[in-house]
Formats: structure tokens, sequence, C-alpha cells
């Protein structure tokens, strides 16, 4: 693999190819901020706390860096006054799902975002997918998944799986950046709902249940 | 109840491939109207699909339904031009005249109700398909009339 150099806030630093900048700027020693990122997982891109601003032939774009993959000649600067704005911003936006996340509040106080700028929407799960994720590539046991889309997106158990694997598990709880006991409640609902799958039940329209 | 062999045809007709997993449940979605689960368990084995990305996906599209849908779907357009010209009218004498609320169906299984955002032919509005069919222009008086004419 080719080595390739780019500098990131002014140091020079050398990277493999297909690297990403996160992976460059974490071997270098800088710190950049990132809720759903985990090393043993693909690179997801959805919280966006990682955000850089990469330079490359002249022009500057705001890039997630740890889906940013490392080219020859890249100029990142991972603190700016525009970065620390996006990042507070978002912030603030995750803090209205999950208020009381230590992660959350950590990156409130470093980037001096208001916790409750935004009103509060508590589904204390901001998607992630750091469980999804983690039970789909490391366990290979997809017990838990994305469904719907938009708002009411969030994440399910699929009880026939959780009720044969996840007891013994449970090693997506700890991953959760708001708190564990998000993952728990939900694998509980999951586990304790009438129909073969919890999702369809709640989609059943009450005409057809009294019918 | 589901026809097994028709979702294995169906299955057979994309070879298995995990890449026709939406095609699939397309497919699936036209011959019954819905995904049945056991359908969805037959895709999950065949095509070696976890049930859960089947899900993520089934959920994602408004094209699918995971329940199921009676004999004839009602869809409303409440687009922007149909808004203006009185959906919502129309809409709420399809309410009382099929006792539905958009996403329901009824116990004997004859109609769907379910609002759309836009189904591309404003200058028709307010309009409202039933079971892919057209009536435009249409005015809450002869709503009712029109969905007598499904049985």
């Amino acid at each position: 693999m080719t080595d390739i150099t780019l500098t990131i806030d002014g140091q020079t630093v050398t990277a493999s190819e297909g690297a990403t900048v996160l992976d460059a700027a974490r071997a270098a020693g800088i710190a950049i901020p990132t809720v759903c990122h985990h090393e043993k997982l693909e690179p997801f891109g959805g919280c966006r706390l990682c955000v850089v601003e990469a330079e490359a032939g002249g022009r500057t774009s705001l890039a997630a860096s740890c889906i940013f993959p490392v080219q020859q000649g890249l100029n990142v600067r991972t603190r700016t006054p525009q970065i620390e704005q996006v990042r507070k911003v978002l912030t603030e936006q995750l803090l209205a799902h999950a208020p009381e996340s230590e992660v959350l509040l950590k990156l409130a106080e470093d980037y001096h975002a208001n916790k409750d700028r935004f009103p509060r929407e508590p589904s204390f799960c901001i998607l992630c997918g750091l469980c999804v994720r983690y039970c789909a590539e490391v366990k290979q046991l997809n017990a838990v998944s994305f469904v719907d889309r938009g708002p009411t997106r969030e994440i399910s158990f699929d009880p026939e799986i959780a009720n044969r694997e996840c007891w013994e598990c449970k090693e997506c709880f700890p991953l959760c950046p708001t708190s564990a006991l998000q993952a728990a409640y939900v694998l509980m609902k999951s586990l304790t709902a009438f129909s073969p799958s919890a999702h369809c039940a709640a989609a059943t329209p009450a005409k057809q249940a009294t019918a | 109840m589901t026809d097994t062999t028709k979702v294995q045809q169906i299955i057979d007709r994309h070879d298995a491939r995990e890449g026709a997993l939406i095609e699939i449940l397309l497919d699936i979605q036209h011959e019954f109207h819905w995904l049945p689960s056991e359908a969805l368990e037959l895709v999950s084995d065949r095509l070696n699909v976890p049930m859960g990305r089947i899900r993520h996906t089934a959920t994602f599209y408004k094209a699918f339904s995971l329940v199921p849908k009676g004999r004839h779907e009602i869809n409303v357009c409440m687009g922007t031009a149909c808004h203006v010209r009185g959906a919502q009218r129309v809409l709420e004498v399809i309410q009382n005249t099929t006792g539905l609320m958009p996403g329901e169906t009824d116990a004997e299984m004859k109609y769907s109700l379910d609002t759309v955002n836009c189904i591309g032919c404003c200058a028709l509005g307010p309009v409202i398909e039933i079971d892919k069919e057209q009536h435009g222009k249409l005015v809450p008086g002869k709503t009712a009339a029109l969905l007598k004419r499904y049985e």
C-alpha cells in the first residue's frame, strides 16, 4: 500500500491508502470527537460530530472525517470557528433526544452548547446505529435493526432472535452513547409484544384487531 | 393462506439474488397486496439476507405494507395543489363513508385508505386513486357515489 501524505492542523501526517482522515488524525494524536464511531465497525457517518474542514485543490468543504478517505496533499483543519459552531448545533440537536446522555453533556461543555436550546423530544435514541452495526458486523446475529424512516425511525429487536441470543450477549448495551438502559428497554418491549413481529403488531390497525 | 409456490417463483425469477431484494419485495407486494411474514421469512432464507434488513427495507418504503390491504386501495392525494382545491374535505367524506382513518383497512377487507403526498397530476386536483385508477376534479358531494362503484 502506498503511503499518502496530508496535513492535519498544520502537522504533516502519513497514512496508508484507504485510511480515513479520522484514522490519520487519531494516529497523529489529534483528537476528533465522535459518537457513532467504533474501531471494530465499518465507518457509518451517522452523528457528523467528526466534521472537519478538508481543503483539496483550492476547494474547502465540510466533511465527516470518519468516512472521508485520505488524499495526497489534503489539508485538514479540525478546529475552526465554523467547525466549533457545527459541532455545537449538532450536540444541541442530539441533546433534544437524549438530554441525560453523559457523552453528549461532555460535548456540550466542550463546545459551549446550550442543552435546552431545542424543545426536548426524549426518544433516548440518537440513531447512532452502534448496537445495530455491532450485532450485524461483530456478532453477525442481526437481532436488532432499524425500522421505519425519517422522524419515526427507531431501533427494534427481532423477538425471535432476541429471545434466543440476547440474554447471553447484551454486548450492545454498554456501546449505547445515551444510556445502556435504552437498548434494554427496546429489547424488553420487543420480547413482551404479543405478535411474532413487534413492528407488525404496532402497525396493525385497530379495526382489524377487533374484527 | 399464502401461496408459497408463488413466492418461490418470484424469488426464482430474480435468481434469488441478494441485490434483487427490493424487486422481489415489490413483486410480492404486487401479488398479495401486502408482505405476509411467511413470505418474508422465505425471502430471508433463500436470499440469505437477515430478517432485520428485510424489515428495515420493508418499513422504509411506502410502497410496502406489512398489514393486509383491502380489495380496493384508496389513495387520497394531499399534495399542495390538491390541498388548496379541497382534498381535506374529500378525505373527510371518504372517512365518513368508509369509517376508516388513513392507514386503516376495514374488517370486511373491502377498502384500505391511505393519504399520499402527490400523484403527479396536480391539474386534476383534488385527485384520488382507487386501485391505480385516477379520479380527478372531485367534489365532496360526488365522492360517496364514486366509492359505491367499488364493491
